[in-house]
Order: C-alpha cells, then sequence, then structure tokens
C-alpha cells in the first residue's frame, strides 16, 4: 500500500483547513448556509401550507380514484430531484412558459423546485398521519358536534407529531438535494448581492470539489451533516411525544 | 322522546339491524343489551347521525334527524361515549372542553364548567396532567364529563365500561345514575352485562338478531322473558318445555318429561308452553325433615355446584334438571354434596310459562 499514507495528508489537512474556517467563521461559509437555510425554509413553508389542506381533503375526502392518487403521491417520494430540476428548468427558461418571470438562476427559482420536492413528501405523509388518527377519535369529533372545518383542525391536532415529522423529513431533504438545486439555480456566488446568490451548501461542495477547494467542501459536508442531526433529534423528540 | 320506527341497516350484504321498533321517553335509562356483534353500537351510531339507516326512521320530538338538514344541530343536543376508552393528545381539561370549544362558548364559563365536571368524576386537580397518561378507567370518566359538559338531551353510552375493570366500572355506573338523577337527561345504554342493565335501567331492550326480542322493566324481562332465546340470553335458568295436560281454578298442571309441574296459567288444555322458574324462587331442603306446603315438591339428587357472587346455583337431577338458589352459609349449614337426595319446592305462581312459538333454546 505505498502512498496510501501519503493520500490521507491532504484529507487530513483539508479537515484541518475545514474547522478552522468553521471556528472563525467563515464569511463565504455563513452566507452559503444562511441562503441554503432561507431556501430551503421557504420552500418547506409554502410546500405546508399547499399540502397539509390538501393532504386532509384526500384523507377524509371520498371520491373516485382517491386511492390511485394516493399511490400516485407516494410514488413521488423517490422523484428523481435532478428530473424535478430539468422540469421546473423547462418552465421558467426563457422560452419557458414563465420564462418572462425571469426565475431562472434565482434563489426564487430553487425555491420553486424544491417546494415542487417536497410537495408529494408532506402531502403523503400527512395522509398517512390523518388515516391513522384513531376511528374512535374521529368519531368523538363528530359526536360532539365539530363543524368540517373543526373537524379537520381536530384530526390535524391530532396527528400534529406524525405531520411534524412529515415537515421535518420534507426538509431534511430538501436541503440536502443537488440535482434540482444546480440545474435552476446554477451556482452562483454573487458576492454583491445576497439575495442574487444560488450557492447552497450542495451546489457548492459538487463544484468547490471539481475545482478542488477541499477545505470549504469538506466544511460544508459537515454543517449539512449537522444540520442533519439536529432533523433528526427533532424528529425523535416529537415522535417520543 | 326517541321514536325507533322499523329500522333496518346493512352493511354490504351483512344486515345488521333488522326492524328494531321502539320508544324511548324523555329522562329514562334505556338499555339495550344483547350479545356481542347484535347491532347494539350500530343502533347508538345511527341515533348519534354517525350512519344512516338502510331503512326506518328515528325521530327525536317528532323530528326526523337522518332527513333532517340541521344534522349537527341535532347531534349537538347528544353526547356520546364510546365503548373505547379514547382522550385526545392533549391536557385533561381540553378534553373536557372539546365540545365547549365546538360551541364557541366564552372561556371563563368553559373553565367554569370543566372545573365542576372534573368535581363530579372525582379528578380536581387532574386538569393539566397529559390525558393519555391516565388510566383506562380515567379516560373513560373524562370521555363522560367531555360528553356531560355540553349539557346533552339524550346521552349515548356504547358499552362504556365494556373494557374496565370493576372498580371502574362501579364508577362509570355511580355516574351515570347520578347524572341523570341530578340532571335528567335520558340515557340510552347498550351492554352486554345483564347485571348492569339491571342496575342501571329503568326499561331494557333485549336485541337478537338485530330486532329487540323484548322491550321491559328489567322485572318484566328477567321474571318474564318473552321467549326462550330472551331467556337464555338474560341467564335464565330453569328453562322447561312440556304440553299442558290439566288445569284446574287457574292452575294448570304441565307435563314436563315425566314430571308434573302445577303453574299459575290462563293456557287452554293441549297448548304447548315452555316455562322458566327463577333459582331465587326454589327452595332446597334436606330430604329428610317437614312437609311442606307449595304445590311443586320434587325430590332429586345434587349433581352440580355453581358459585354465583355471594350465592350458591345448586343443580338437582329430579327427571328434570333444576337450579335453586342457596346461600353459602346455609349450603354448608346442609353439608350439601353432590349425589345428596334433597327436595324442591316452589309455588305455581313462581313458574313464569308462555305458549312456545316455536324455537329452542340454545
Amino acid at each position: 500500500m505505498a502512498g496510501f499514507l501519503e493520500g490521507l495528508s491532504p484529507i487530513w489537512q483539508g479537515l484541518q483547513q475545514a474547522f478552522n474556517l468553521l471556528i472563525s467563521l467563515d464569511p463565504q461559509i455563513l452566507r452559503i448556509t444562511a441562503l441554503s437555510l432561507i431556501i430551503t425554509m421557504s420552500a418547506v413553508l409554502i410546500g405546508s401550507l399547499i399540502s397539509i389542506p390538501l393532504g386532509s381533503v384526500i384523507a377524509y375526502g371520498k371520491f373516485r380514484g382517491r386511492n390511485a392518487l394516493i399511490w400516485l403521491i407516494q410514488t413521488l417520494y423517490a422523484f428523481p430531484t435532478v428530473v424535478i430540476g430539468l422540469i421546473v428548468f423547462l418552465f421558467i427558461r426563457k422560452t419557458g412558459p414563465f420564462g418572462s418571470l425571469n426565475l431562472l438562476f434565482t434563489p426564487q427559482g430553487m425555491i420553486i423546485g424544491q417546494t415542487v420536492l417536497v410537495l408529494p413528501i408532506i402531502t403523503g405523509l400527512t395522509i398517512s398521519a390523518l388515516v391513522a388518527v384513531d376511528l374512535t377519535i374521529r368519531d368523538t369529533i363528530t359526536s360532539l358536534g365539530a363543524t368540517r372545518l373543526q373537524f379537520l383542525i381536530s384530526a390535524l391536532k391530532e396527528a400534529r407529531f406524525a405531520i411534524l415529522a412529515a415537515i421535518a423529513l420534507a426538509f431534511g431533504r430538501a436541503i440536502s438535494e443537488v440535482g434540482a438545486a444546480i440545474i435552476i439555480g446554477g451556482n452562483i456566488a454573487s458576492p454583491g448581492n445576497f439575495y442574487t446568490s444560488t450557492r447552497t451548501l450542495t451546489t457548492a461542495i459538487t463544484l468547490e470539489t471539481g475545482k478542488g477547494d477541499i477545505a470549504l467542501s469538506i466544511a460544508l459536508g459537515i454543517i449539512l451533516l449537522l444540520i442533519a442531526l439536529v432533523i433528526n433529534i427533532v424528529i425523535s423528540i416529537v415522535q417520543n411525544r | 322522546m326517541i321514536e325507533i320506527l322499523d329500522v333496518y341497516k346493512q352493511f354490504g350484504e351483512k344486515k345488521v339491524l333488522n326492524g328494531i321498533n321502539a320508544t324511548i321517553e324523555r329522562g329514562e335509562v334505556f338499555t339495550i343489551i344483547g350479545p356481542s356483534g347484535q347491532g347494539k353500537s350500530t343502533l347508538l351510531r345511527l341515533i348519534n347521525l354517525l350512519d344512516k339507516p338502510t331503512r326506518g326512521s328515528i325521530l327525536v320530538d317528532g323530528v326526523d334527524i337522518h332527513l333532517s338538514r340541521e344534522q349537527q344541530a341535532i347531534r349537538r343536543k347528544m353526547g356520546m361515549v364510546f365503548q373505547k376508552p379514547v382522550v385526545f393528545s392533549t391536557s385533561v381539561f381540553e378534553n373536557i372542553a372539546y365540545g365547549l370549544h365546538f360551541r364557541h362558548i366564552d372561556r371563563d364559563v368553559i373553565r367554569a364548567k370543566v372545573e365542576q365536571a372534573l368535581e363530579v368524576i372525582d379528578m380536581a386537580g387532574f386538569d393539566e396532567r397529559k390525558a393519555k397518561s391516565l388510566s383506562g378507567g380515567e379516560m373513560q370518566r373524562v370521555a363522560l364529563a367531555r360528553a356531560m359538559v355540553t349539557e346533552p338531551e339524550l346521552l349515548l353510552l356504547d358499552e362504556p365500561t365494556a373494557n374496565l375493570d370493576p372498580i371502574a366500572t362501579h364508577k362509570i355506573e355511580e355516574l351515570v345514575r347520578h347524572y341523570n338523577r341530578e340532571s335528567g337527561t335520558t340515557v340510552v345504554m347498550s351492554t352486554h352485562d345483564m347485571q348492569q342493565g339491571q342496575r342501571l335501567a329503568n326499561r331494557i331492550a333485549v336485541i337478537m338478531q338485530g330486532k329487540f326480542a323484548q322491550v321491559g322493566t328489567p322485572r318484566e324481562v328477567f321474571g318474564s322473558p318473552s321467549d326462550k332465546e330472551v331467556a337464555n340470553f338474560v341467564g335464565v335458568k330453569n328453562i322447561l318445555t312440556g304440553n299442558i295436560t290439566g288445569s284446574e281454578g287457574g292452575v294448570a298442571a304441565l307435563a314436563v318429561d315425566g314430571l308434573t309441574v302445577k303453574a299459575v296459567t290462563s293456557l287452554p288444555v293441549g297448548t304447548r308452553v315452555w316455562a322458566s322458574i327463577l333459582p331465587e324462587d326454589i327452595t332446597l331442603l334436606l330430604s329428610r325433615g317437614k312437609q311442606i306446603s307449595a304445590r311443586n315438591v320434587f325430590s332429586g339428587h345434587i349433581v352440580h355446584f355453581s358459585p354465583r357472587g355471594p350465592l350458591l346455583n345448586v343443580t338437582v337431577d329430579c327427571g328434570v334438571k333444576l337450579s335453586a338458589t342457596v346461600t353459602w352459609r346455609s349450603a354448608e349449614g346442609m353439608k350439601l354434596k353432590i349425589g345428596d337426595e334433597v327436595r324442591l319446592s316452589f309455588k305455581a305462581s313462581a313458574v313464569h310459562i308462555m305458549a312456545d312459538g316455536g324455537g329452542g333454546p340454545g
């Protein structure tokens, strides 16, 4: 194994530099992390506002094709993010139907991409959470004289922990995806204006690694892992309630 | 007043209710008893508008509730407690307040009502406890309080004690009795527990194959069951079948497997009948001993003992097997044991006799 130890040393150096970057609160890293969090939080917020009501209607609705629809939504959990990126790209590029909105290579465009990604996840898991609400509890809500809206709100309250877990899961998937982010965002640094930058944790790792900036990539990778850890802690706290 | 008019309910191919008819008076405790799977819950769910009847109608104060457009207003005049004790995943206080929030009741009023309800269910101070951490019995008391604070005109209880231990059951029964007495609320309750029916009900309906086989006071149902199935179900011992062979002064002679039992009846000679005698009405005596004046005295030997709480059922083979109830103390005093020769006696008026409309006891 000649060269193995020699090969380890740049990794070690990269790690050390990465820690230095993290400890010194490198502004570039802070910008990238902040942007990632803003984009993903926005997408998850918008996604939740659409998906939770939508999931409620599907969960307790009686209509033809309900089961097929649920099956379709669950299949979309595994929607490849590059394909989402491609589809959104086709719609928002200059010559696309929404080209005039100038969303390509903007954080707003990336929010759209991630929203599309989290919609089926939050919708589907909201449906599962609501269907899992005990039948006697549902009868009790009705029996207590709830209106249709009061019924849905009460059922959502009962399912709140499962729905919070769904949101956390969607957040984790959105912040760690790279395919759509690169196609739609393009990893533009835009040092002058934070709000036009499209460099997120994942796109920066992808492209900086290619350019040889190992230290930055490792530092960003550690941040991503920390975020994943926090999400996991949130999910387990929520589920142990 | 609730009128149940020829109500049928079918789930797919499965016929659950087959023509239920009854009138439930305001303020009474009306108990539906019957074996599991006979449609007790279904009937309560129909009254609570949680399901629609396949046929027939249910009128509350003259209004067909399933045709009314005011479904929610009607439902808000009812409260229901289900067999399975369930609570919302929030505090005990918020659980009890749930229905009041739906009705947009003032917060101060809610607080007062909930506090009062907590007193009534003997759970004062439990306000902030997580409801999910309660025992089954406590959950069911919370469920009862949750229904009671909305001050329903009708309280529906679907086997509320089926999953509870005897002490928790006793508490729920006390609450129901107290609540009915204090508020005058009509209570419709299902149970498979005969004793519970007897303890709580003003009237009992026995449900068999999706129909009310008999509706009456506990005394009527247990003392004079309308047919053999009801008699069997309500646990009547000593069911006899035979023919009336003679009649004199309102007392008929009934031939049962070689015995002649005297019974008070106006049924004519030749009628095929079935009869029942409550074990409490049969006196057991040792074979040697004084003469007795009862119309029916039979000798036999003891074949079986079965405990019944503080009492003991003694089965004696007199040609026909009859059970008599004695206290444990008197059984010990008489030194009763299997095989002992004893005599049984009962009055002709203790025999509940009915023309046999066919169908046999199980």
